[in-house]
């Protein structure tokens, strides 16, 4: 039975799910891109404001637990999305079709990801996966009349569905041995496992892997990434990603079948592919979404690391890292919706596009600069921190292979990150490229925007804050 | 507070010069001088109101030191510390860099805010690397000094052929000294969670570290990630690549700072922390660490001897010269590590003043292709005088500072190690041959082109002419430069023969 104190524990799940009830029957009533824009972000701010709230909560309830990692999930989750919208509404302006929708399977998709950092029964993982991935389809296929919209939107379909399958037969092969679905019994098993329950649970990690795009299920990301429309390819590669990663750190955290030394040689084995693999592919790439794709795909190699060590160091490293890539990748990707909006076909992308950027648009190419920068891990960006975490992570538990990884996969990585930073400040050539709006910057968005890339400097330059709120929720889950 | 004020006025005198360059082009050139001049007269004014030479008695090692908590969640904190060798290198760092300013006046014409607020960030950051105690610190002001130098040689660059080559010559030298930067990161939180499994104590204050008891497995490899990181800045032979190609393309001012002071980094670097933190392993390795010195020695001279470009051929000189003072630092004698210090400022001196030259030529001849060059001796005048005293001064021609500095270096080292002298004096034979050759193939011979060509302004005239004389007294009377760092050689040379003695002793033992 619902108590009140469950109720007041899922108060942002549900304040976030009644938003998108209420963009849906004012779209049917009236369209008005605006205020749904308003509605969207009020409906974000204010299940931000439960979370603390929600926090305090007695009891979870059922199926769910609101512990300390599911309240940084949540917050994270919940300012992605209102960065996501913030950037959103100017890229839609110039969109033809129907743009309030695109909001309505958004919050959806919000709601799918605070269930799934929260969901502490299998049921609940897999509902709360399907309601994130579902809407996710429709916003990567938006622009529906770009072939490569569409091509994004039924790839990442099709292979998402073959992950969840995985994932069922991972899941049914659990239940099978051990007849029970929550997460709490899984963590009660005895430490010595058979073949089926093992198998089960590299079917799990299969599945949720595609999600993460580790290597070898990386093959969707680089297509989906270069083809949905920005604010879409930004909200996968933050949201969804988060939420996914927070939720396999849990199980990997509370159940010790994932524990066992064989599977942990096995992700080491994927960490090591990640790292190294993401970085390679992303050497030679012109797109910048595309590249942009592969080294998010590295960047979730280096996180690995703390799947493999576990431990409170591992949470509080997850914590950092996941903030310091997000506001990198919020700040990435957000000069590309800049450079793209108002819509108009397909997204300015391509490297030529930015060649010049710093000499017609300084604080763009600033912004872009600074994530690059802090997406290579350069001291005084946000991304120094959370590789300094991951090296301090991987050397304490004497990981070296994954140590050396890291430094490996940083050093080609800087080879790309380089490149697209050293083209913002050629000459200009003569002919006119697609460009910002002039107003960029007295937009919700432009501001927005600032605000990310100044968040990298003062995380980068004084992270302590960042380190004391992280460390403070990274109580092992129970 | 004065040491934060030494990091900062170059960073704020940077973005100054970005947000100055509205004003027209002159107005960041003359702030850019304005902070450099700034941070020189500081360090001079400090050099000449503390007493440096204090004996090292306790805890009196820092004639200047500022601490603030800054992530105590890894006991990271902000501190800086003055002593002698940081104070010199900082005042050269001043020097070097007001010279830097001054020698891209003309040759610098477009962007010239952006170019002096990257400029002006190399500088803080290597002043930054010089006075940094905590080693999370140091490590930070290491990279970072990276950046601005990438956009330096990658945006302002000479392009050699189709335009492409300076950004490789960049790249390649941020991936070089990243990824090995990387290494020492490794090291230093190894070394860091070693201390806290022994003691219990998080932190990354060198004081703290320096007594770590690490264990014998691991303790060659944490040295080693120092060591790399050190000798691919320094740069030692098998980890060179990068410096030819990113001196033969960066702009004046560029190759000025990175012969003259980043390369000093290294230098200090082993000086201050590798040999410090990890005394028995070092000395376990001066051998094969004096060999790579050797090897350098030998290897950077015979390919002086070969290079066509006139910027390459002083790049190569420059690792031969930094093999002397690997040799030095490593042989453990207090005079030969005094004398690495003297060749270091040598080196700044002379090698900026060739760099300056050879930057001065093509301003006037559009080349730094050495066969295009030939008799210039009567078509520029003063210019050919200057080369040869810095030639002189390079090869260590008596009465320079570079003779000091390698004689100390020879001199001290000899005791410890003779064959390696004998074999580093041929070095010096080789130095008078590319010494000479340069100056023969540019200034002598017959002449490419005819036609006179302009001499130098004031500017180019006050620039060597006060190099020249700094060469010249540091050579003649080098006792206050001695003097301020016999605090700092002293103690290094002590840890030497102290694990020495423990090595002995446990050998009797056993």
């Amino acid at each position: 039975m619902l108590t009140l104190a469950n109720l007041i524990a899922l108060l942002p799940l549900i304040v976030v799910g009644t938003t998108a009830v209420v963009i849906m029957l004012g779209v049917a009533w009236q369209r008005n891109h605006g205020l749904t824009a308003v509605l969207s972000a009020a409906g974000l701010v204010l299940a931000l404001i439960c979370v603390p709230v929600a926090a305090t909560a007695l009891s979870s309830p059922p199926l769910m637990i609101m512990d300390d990692l599911a309240v940084m999930g949540s917050v994270l989750v919940l300012l992605c999305a209102l960065v996501t919208v913030a950037l959103s509404h100017h890229y839609l302006t110039g969109y033809i079709g129907p743009r309030e929708e695109f909001y309505l399977l958004l919050m959806c998709a919000v709601t799918g990801a605070l269930g799934l950092v929260a969901s502490n029964h299998l049921a609940t993982l897999f509902i709360s996966l399907e309601l994130l991935s579902m809407p996710l389809y429709g916003m990567l296929a938006y622009s529906f009349r770009a072939e490569r919209s569409l091509e994004a939107g039924i790839k990442y379909l099709i292979l998402s569905a073959a992950a969840t399958a995985f994932l069922l037969f991972g899941m049914a092969l659990i239940y099978a041995r051990t007849g029970r679905l929550d997460l709490a019994s899984l963590a009660g098993l005895a430490t010595s496992f058979d073949v089926w329950t093992l198998a089960g649970a590299v079917l799990m990690l299969v599945g949720l892997g595609f999600k993460l795009s580790i290597i070898p299920f990386h093959l969707w990301t680089p297509d989906v990434y270069q083809g949905g429309p920005a604010p879409a390819t930004i909200f996968l590669a933050t949201v969804s990603k988060l939420a996914v990663f927070v939720l396999l750190l849990r199980l990997v955290m509370v159940a010790p079948v994932f524990d066992s030394n064989w599977l942990r040689t096995l992700v080491t084995v994927l960490a090591l592919l990640t790292m190294l693999g993401g970085n390679l592919l992303a050497l030679f790439q012109s797109n910048l979404k595309r590249l942009l794709g592969y080294s998010s795909i590295a960047h979730f190699g280096y996180l690995m690391v703390a799947i493999v060590v576990g431990g409170t160091l591992a949470v509080e490293t997850v914590g950092v890292y996941l903030i310091t890539y997000l506001v990198t990748t919020l700040a990435a990707f957000g000069v590309v919706t800049q450079l793209s909006s108002p819509f108009r076909g397909e997204d300015a992308a391509g490297l030529h596009h930015y060649r010049g950027l710093f000499w017609r648009r300084p604080w763009l190419a600033a912004v872009m600069t600074v994530s690059f920068l802090s997406l290579a891990g350069i001291p005084l960006t946000a991304g120094f921190i959370g590789k300094f975490y991951v090296l301090a992570l991987g050397v304490s538990e004497s990981r070296w292979w994954l140590v050396g990884g890291i430094v490996a996969g940083s050093a080609i990585g800087l080879f790309y990150y380089l490149r697209v930073m050293v083209t913002l400040y050629l000459p200009e050539p003569g002919m006119r490229r697609r460009d910002a709006t002039n107003d960029w910057g007295s937009r919700i968005g432009g501001l927005t925007l600032l605000v990310v890339a100044v968040l990298i400097l003062v995380l980068g330059v004084y992270p302590t804050p960042m380190i004391d709120w992280v460390a403070g929720l990274s109580t092992l889950p129970r | 507070m004065i040491l934060v004020w030494l990091i900062l006025i170059p960073f704020l005198g940077g973005l100054l010069c970005w947000q100055a360059e509205r004003w027209g082009d002159q107005a960041p050139r003359w702030i850019a001088l304005g902070t450099m001049l700034f941070v020189l007269v500081i360090s001079v004014v400090v050099w000449l109101t503390d007493d440096v030479s204090l004996p090292v008695a306790g805890g009196g090692q820092w004639m200047l030191e500022w601490r603030a908590p800054w992530i105590p969640r890894f006991g990271i904190e902000i501190h800086l510390a003055m002593d002698g060798l940081s104070l010199i290198l900082v005042a050269l760092t001043g020097f070097l860099g007001a010279l830097a300013v001054l020698c891209s006046w003309h040759e610098i014409a477009h962007r010239v805010g952006f170019f002096h607020l990257n400029l002006l960030f190399i500088l803080g950051g290597v002043v930054g690397v010089f006075l940094a105690l905590d080693l999370f610190l140091f490590f930070l002001f290491w990279e970072m000094m990276l950046v601005p130098m990438y956009f330096l040689i990658a945006l302002w660059g000479h392009s050699g052929s189709a335009g492409q080559t300076r950004i490789r010559a960049a790249t390649r030298f941020f991936i070089y000294t990243q990824a090995s930067g990387l290494l020492m990161l490794v090291s230093i939180v190894a070394l860091v969670f070693v201390h806290l499994s022994n003691t219990g104590e998080l932190s990354f204050s060198y004081d703290t570290l320096r007594g770590t008891d690490i264990p014998d497995a691991l303790a060659p490899w944490l040295m080693l990630g120092f060591f790399v990181a050190f000798a691919v800045k320094l740069p030692v032979v098998p980890f060179h690549g990068w410096l030819p190609d990113a001196h033969a393309q960066a702009p004046t001012a560029g190759s000025v700072d990175l012969a003259g002071i980043l390369l000093k980094t290294a230098a200090y670097g082993i000086l201050r922390f590798a040999l410090p933190l990890f005394p028995e392993e070092s000395q376990a390795f001066a051998p094969v660490a004096m060999t790579l010195g050797l090897v350098g020695v030998i290897y950077g001279a015979v390919l002086a001897c070969g290079q066509q470009d006139i910027k390459r051929l002083i790049a190569y000189t420059s690792i031969s010269h930094m093999g002397f003072v690997l040799i030095a630092l490593y042989s453990g004698s207090e005079l030969a590590i005094q004398g690495a210090i003297v060749l270091m400022v040598a080196h700044a001196l002379s090698s900026a003043g060739l760099f300056i030259l050879s930057g001065q030529l093509y301003e006037r001849i559009h080349t730094r292709d050495m066969r295009m060059m030939g008799g210039l001796w009567g078509r520029i005048p003063v210019l050919p005088g200057f080369t040869v005293c810095f030639v002189a001064a390079s090869l260590g021609m008596p009465a320079t500072a570079n003779f000091v500095g390698e004689f100390m270096i020879l001199f001290g080292t000899f005791p410890g190690a003779p064959v390696v002298v004998v074999i580093a004096s041929a070095g010096l034979v080789l130095a008078a041959i590319y010494s000479l050759l340069l100056m023969q193939r540019v200034h002598f011979g017959s002449e490419y082109r005819p036609g006179p060509l302009a001499g130098p302004d004031v500017r180019e005239y006050g620039m060597l002419l006060v190099l020249l004389v700094l060469t010249l007294v540091v050579g003649l009377y080098p006792q206050p430069l001695l003097d301020t760092t016999a605090a700092v050689a002293a103690p290094v040379s002590q840890l030497f023969t102290d694990s020495a003695d423990l090595a002995a002793r446990a050998g009797e033992v056993n």
